[in-house]
């Protein structure tokens, strides 16, 4: 048996409405035969009819009724077509959502799903990357899991936090990521992953550009270079430790996100590995985001603008030779 | 409360025109004099932030939040401390908001007309308007999910308030999910300093109420007994299973924006509009008028509400403050979430 990536996000939300009748999923086009732009919910409204509900167009108002659902002890689970479309949410979940808790003590455990990241063709309002945004602000936990395992598990963790959690699944990995079978357990969330041991070069990344780091790692590795790759798998919280454990092994980082490049994920990391393990680096830190312009249209634009295999054994290449 | 007041020799020769009349009244008139009070306290200098007074508008709040009873959902906005007194709120909670008590609902961590009781059914605010729109419906979605009954949400926004999108959103979203929802607007002249020609296009904004497939009330705010009975009817319509109640009152804000704006673009003709009218005054002279207390048992009530804000006031000024040093500075509830900042 194989499952994919988004067959292990269904899974996770069939178990997570099956197990706790709190849990119910809001979205558009999610329920009846449908099951969801990419049906991540195909086959759900069928065995629960009255918990997995299709929304108008309203991502502010599906996140606000979310918030008022959760605070009376529902754990919402809401779908967002596009990681794009949450910018029109962006009020709910950074300013009533992400400050709840600090203001009234009243936990908000709602799970916003993001579809994220770039798919060929698919442009500028289609492809974005957010979670340097949501991690920007107090009050939730964002996560961006890049492996089949880690979808279902986070995701069912997600559900079962009392906070609200920004989860971060990336398209490109729905149908291109297979595991034999759910896993049974894994690392909590918080807890970054050394997915490749290596002496020579620290790759911090996460989500789908685990993999393009895998593969350059495994290039170099015919050079004779060990590059260790530390999956974070939630951006916040930020397991530094993991990282300035594998700093000091290697003496050099690169850190590789698909977002846009201006602050963010890469940003933060390096800041912190600067500030607590300078003494570590052998080279100065390193990183790869996508380019400064919106994300285009034509493959021959996107595949350029996105970090890709080349732009990061470049930069790899250049660490390496300090 | 009221009726205990009662000297024996005095009897009343009508019955009021609404049997909450007085009750509101109280709550009208306490909400006057408690933002009296924070008034004068802000320009002496001691409150820090902002502070919004309800003035003009006490009687459609404080039919409100009558109208409502325990387990509903109430969500007030910032010209709606009737309303939230109405709903249970005691008069210690605004005053330890406002006065920055640690011991208030927000222990300082918000402020003012942000505060609220969100166990109580309460919802506490935050600034963008028509945010809470939704989730008065999310909570009343759960409440349908749990299984209760007989619950009502209801939520207050202003006319500034209806033309965002989260507004529209919000009051949409309560029609497609087919919860008893209430919304009252209370269109008060002015958005901060914007007049109503520079809001909306439409004649009237209680037109809005069909498109929205919602029933549409209009009443006039500054009648205490007209806002008690459209109010109430309509919360009481969907609490019976109706569709979504939209009300519209007219009022003029009798008060800056804030205590720091003099509201210096009011043009002067309008004051005298029938809508000008302060509500509070209107009842006092009903209540008169109708015999329905003497001038004696109304000062005696005056003092009695001004005894309890003195001591709402005193408490809260003598309570403690927050420290920056105790505060957890965690904004999650799970603690072992928090992400390890140095």
């Amino acid at each position: 048996m194989s499952i994919t990536y988004l067959e292990a996000i269904r899974e996770a939300q069939s178990r997570a409405l099956r197990e706790d009748d709190r849990v119910y999923i809001y979205g558009q086009d999610i329920a009846g035969k449908f099951g969801g732009a990419f049906k991540a919910t195909k086959g759900l409204p069928e065995q629960f009819p009255r918990r997995v509900l299709n929304s108008p167009i309203s991502e502010d108002a599906m996140i606000g009724t979310a918030i008022g659902a959760a605070m009376e002890g529902m754990r919402p689970i809401v779908e967002m077509q596009f990681a794009d479309f949450s910018s029109i949410a962006l009020n709910q979940i950074l300013n009533n959502a992400g400050t709840m808790y600090y203001r009234t003590q009243i936990p908000c455990p709602i799970t916003v799903r993001l579809p994220s990241g770039g798919t060929k063709g698919s442009g500028p309002f289609h492809s974005q990357s957010m979670e340097g945004l949501y991690a920007h602000y107090p009050g939730l936990v964002v996560v961006t899991p890049a492996t089949v395992e880690d979808a279902y598990s986070m995701l069912l963790e997600a559900v079962a936090i009392d906070d609200p959690v920004i989860y971060c699944e990336h398209k490109y990995l729905y149908y291109h990521l297979k595991a034999d079978a759910l896993p049974t357990e894994n690392l909590p969330i918080g807890k970054a992953r050394i997915v490749r041991p290596g002496r020579d070069l620290t790759i911090v990344t996460y989500s789908a550009m685990v993999h393009e780091a895998l593969a350059v790692a495994e290039e170099f590795s015919a050079d004779g270079f060990q590059i260790e790759v530390v999956d974070l798998r939630s951006v916040k919280p930020l397991d530094t430790n993991t990282v300035l454990a594998s700093v000091a092994r290697t003496g050099r980082l690169l850190c590789v996100g698909e977002a846009f490049p201006w602050g963010g994920v890469t940003a933060e990391v390096i800041a912190r590995v600067a500030a607590e393990g300078f003494h570590l680096l052998d080279a100065a830190p390193q990183r790869v985001n996508a380019k400064d312009t919106p994300i285009p249209y034509h493959p021959n634009l996107w595949s350029e603008h996105r970090p890709n295999k080349a732009s990061i054994a470049a930069k790899a290449r250049q660490i390496l030779a300090e | 409360m009221l009726q205990t007041a009662e000297p024996e020799s005095q009897t009343k020769t009508k019955t009021p025109p609404h049997p909450r009349y007085l009750e509101a009244f109280r709550f009208m008139l306490q909400t006057r004099i408690f933002e009296d009070k924070l008034g004068a306290l802000y320009r002496g200098g001691m409150i820090v932030g902002g502070v919004y007074l309800g003035r003009g508008q006490e009687a459609v709040s404080a039919a409100c939040g009558l109208s409502l009873r325990k387990g509903d959902v109430f969500a007030p906005l910032i010209r709606d401390q009737a309303g939230r007194a109405a709903f249970g709120e005691p008069l210690l909670d605004p005053a330890r908001t406002y006065l920055g008590s640690k011991l208030g609902p927000m222990r300082g961590r918000d402020g003012n007309i942000h505060r609220g009781r969100p166990k109580n059914g309460q919802l506490a605010m935050i600034s963008h308007l028509g945010a809470m729109i939704p989730v008065v419906v999310g909570s009343l979605m759960a409440k349908r999910w749990r299984g209760e009954k007989d619950f009502v949400g209801l939520a207050t926004i202003g006319e500034g308030g209806m033309q965002t999108g989260a507004s529209h959103e919000g009051i949409n979203i309560a029609a497609v999910e087919k919860v008893p929802f209430v919304l009252v607007a209370t269109n008060n002249r002015f958005a901060y300093s914007t007049p109503n020609d520079r809001q909306f296009g439409c004649v009237d904004l209680i037109d809005r109420a069909v498109a929205y497939g919602y029933d549409g009330h209009t009443v006039d705010g500054t009648n205490l007994t007209e806002c008690l009975e459209v109010i109430g009817n309509a919360v009481e319509r969907a609490r019976a299973g109706g569709p979504p109640q939209m009300v519209v009152a007219n009022v003029l804000r009798l008060a800056g924006h804030g205590e720091h704006d003099d509201a210096s673009y009011v043009p002067p003709e309008m004051r005298g509009e029938s809508f000008a009218r302060d509500s509070v005054k209107v009842a006092e002279e009903l209540i008169i008028a109708q015999e329905l207390m003497t001038t004696d048992e109304l000062r005696q009530l005056h003092e009695e509400i001004v005894a309890e804000v003195n001591e709402a006031v005193n408490t809260a000024q003598s309570d403690p403050t927050p420290r920056a040093s105790e505060d957890d500075w965690r904004a999650l509830a799970q603690h072992n979430l928090v992400d390890q900042l140095s």
